[in-house]
């Protein structure tokens, strides 16, 4: 399905659909409110995106010394090309081990090669840890938006899937009473997990660790009381020196939630004694976007979802509307690059106004990637609907005639045509937009009355 | 050929062009780093006490189980630190000491050598972290530069305590981790 009818769908329920976008837009509130407390805020976004410039032109070498740093330390450093040799790798860590059952803390990563669905079809449990991702995981969802997984669900909503999976009270939707419950059914699996799964934020290739983020304290209550912690990093999460870490960590929660720092930020250099520690390095078309001149910018993304906060579209139409892993502005023009085709419709899901980019902690050009596929997108698909109307547009732009001529039918046309015609489905502009009330006369007219 | 030639030889043959790493200056930073950082604990839902009112509340038989290595609570410590975490499960507070502190964000580093085993900090109902007041430094800029080239297997910044707003943006302390942060400066 394209966005517009997900986006359509989403719109049904006004309510709801007013306050997502109102939540949206005090969390991008909280984000302004903080960095204005930073004096060299814009500094660091130009450092964090010249360090980054920096990355992606060594990208190799960094790899290599990050594999060589982390081995060193007693990582045990894989490499995955895509999502199913990523899948494949995992698995055989956890039947090597014999386990049945993990915990996994937040990893777009892993949604993004889908490890859930292919780790449970060969039997094991899987629990995501994160309560918003629990959340979704109890509804068999996938998260809405990469920071805030449930955003898209009320109190009552997660109240009512509570009570069937938890057994809390009916009705009862105090945050706290369902966080508590969470906490008691989670802790649970905590102690019971032989593996844990975490994503990584950075991984250091001076010394070969990485560093993984959170308010919850998930992450490190799975990897501390498991006997094997694997990491899922994306080849683009490297950064050159553990000394970077300040610029990146300066952005990233304040970018994200508006707070200074996440609550923990845990260095993994090396397992505790007696136990393992794995990192998976995933390319799965990051290497072809790597190849991509205009689109390269993109694989600078720290995934703050500040562009989501911030995005007119996104911010009324919902996660879901992109059927992207990685929704919102950064996810339109990272998912183009993975599939052309299904993921069509995501560069046009924009006004181009340019706010993502104003925010973006990188300073990735996100509206002008967005336009770019746009270009991209229609190469590939030659002619629509809206390019049939824009060649006759053209056509009468280019006589001065038709141009004339055009005006005075489209003024009287417009006026005694019936708004079914107007509003009809083949003018998709017609959609939810109302037409300019018309003039009289043209300028021209008005110019030959008044000044001539 | 290997998954790793071949995702290394991609981006070989890509021949980019490399690009210089900036310098990161020098940003002023608070001029009142004990004030700065307790407003940020702060805004992190941190609480400040003292070390007296740790000990009245240890005393009134709050937190039953308690564990600390540090020398000044040895005697409130009525546990041994476990060779299994999972035997902490009900451990109502831990006591440790930080490094140091950061003014811009009340984020506090420890490494492997404070924490005794590293679910120390998690998996303890309530937290209590010891800091120096003398050991603030500014921003973290400051703070990579103190933490260096240390070689700890773990290496962590807490700045409050476990929190979640998953449900409806509303601010829930004790996710899953310390149900409390209390910091004490000595």
């Amino acid at each position: 399905m394209s966005h517009p009818v997900q986006a359509a769908e989403f719109l049904q329920d006004a309510a709801k659909s007013k306050w997502h976008d109102e939540t949206l837009w005090f969390v991008r509130d909280k984000r302004d409110k903080i960095s204005h407390t930073i004096p060299e805020w814009e500094q660091l976004r130009e450092l964090a995106s010249k360090i980054k410039d920096n990355v992606l032109g060594n990208l190799d070498t960094y790899l290599e010394d990050f594999e060589r740093n982390a081995s060193k330390n007693g990582i045990k450093v894989h490499w995955a090309k895509d999502a199913e040799e990523h899948n494949s790798i995992v698995l055989s860590i956890l039947q090597e081990k014999n386990c049945k059952a993990i915990v996994k803390s937040k990893s777009i990563l892993t949604e993004e090669c889908h490890l859930n669905p292919y780790l449970e079809k060969s039997g094991i449990e899987v629990v995501d840890t994160d309560l918003g991702e629990r959340i979704v995981q109890f509804l068999n969802q996938p998260p809405s938006h990469i920071v805030l997984p449930a955003i898209h669900l009320k109190k009552g909503d997660i109240s009512k899937i509570f009570h069937e999976k938890l057994h809390t009270e009916e009705g009862n939707e105090d945050p706290t009473y369902l966080t508590q419950a969470a906490r008691i059914h989670l802790r649970e699996k905590f102690l019971g997990a032989k593996v844990a799964i975490t994503g990584v934020n950075f991984g250091i290739a001076e010394t070969g660790e990485f560093v993984v983020c959170t308010n919850e304290g998930n992450a490190d209550m799975g990897v501390h009381l498991a006997d094997v912690h694997i990491a899922c990093m994306g080849i683009e999460k490297i950064i050159p020196k553990r000394e970077h870490l300040s610029v990146f960590l300066r952005l990233l929660a304040r970018s994200a939630t508006g707070q200074s720092i996440t609550n923990y930020t845990s260095h993994f250099r090396s397992p505790s004694a007696g136990r393992e520690t794995h990192i998976i390095l995933v390319d799965n078309g990051r290497t072809a976007q790597l190849g991509r001149e205009t689109f390269r910018n993109s694989l600078k993304c720290i995934r703050c979802g500040a562009c989501m906060n911030t995005c007119p579209i996104y911010r009324r139409s919902g996660g879901f509307s992109y059927e992207s892993t990685v929704p919102g502005p950064i996810g339109s023009i990272l998912s183009p690059g993975l599939d052309l085709k299904k993921y069509s419709t995501l560069p046009f899901a924009s006004t181009l106004c340019g706010s993502c980019t104003d925010v973006c902690p990188v300073k990735i050009n996100i509206h002008e990637q967005l336009y770019a596929w746009r270009q991209e997108i229609t190469k590939a698909q030659g002619t629509s609907g809206k390019s049939l109307s824009m060649k006759l547009g053209n056509g009468i732009f280019k006589s001065p005639l038709a141009y004339k001529i055009s005006g005075t039918l489209m003024r009287a046309a417009l006026k005694t045509l019936p708004d079914s015609l107007i509003y009809n489905p083949l003018n998709s502009y017609g959609k939810s937009r109302d037409l300019p009330e018309l003039p009289k006369e043209s300028f021209k007219d008005w110019y030959k009355i008044n000044r001539g | 050929m290997s998954s790793r030639s071949e995702i290394l030889g991609k981006i070989k043959s890509l021949k980019l062009e490399e690009k210089p790493l900036p310098e990161t200056p020098v940003f002023a930073v608070s001029p009142n780093l004990e004030e700065s950082f307790i407003y940020s604990i702060l805004s992190n839902k941190g609480e400040v006490w003292t070390i007296q009112e740790l000990e009245g509340k240890i005393h009134s038989g709050t937190f039953p189980k308690v564990f600390s290595a540090l020398p000044e609570f040895k005697s409130f410590s009525n546990q041994e630190l476990p060779a299994d975490p999972h035997d902490f499960a009900d451990l109502d507070l831990a006591i440790i000491r930080g490094q140091f502190g950061v003014a811009e964000n009340g984020a506090i580093w420890l490494e492997d050598v404070d924490l005794g085993l590293r679910a120390v900090p998690f998996i303890a109902e309530h937290l209590a972290i010891l800091l120096d007041r003398k050991q603030l430094v500014g921003n973290m800029h400051q703070a990579y530069q103190k933490v260096g080239m240390t070689e700890s297997g773990f290496g962590l910044f807490i700045a409050g305590p476990s929190k979640t707003a998953d449900i409806e943006q509303s601010l829930v302390i004790g996710a899953h981790g310390a149900k409390s942060l209390l910091l004490i400066l000595t």
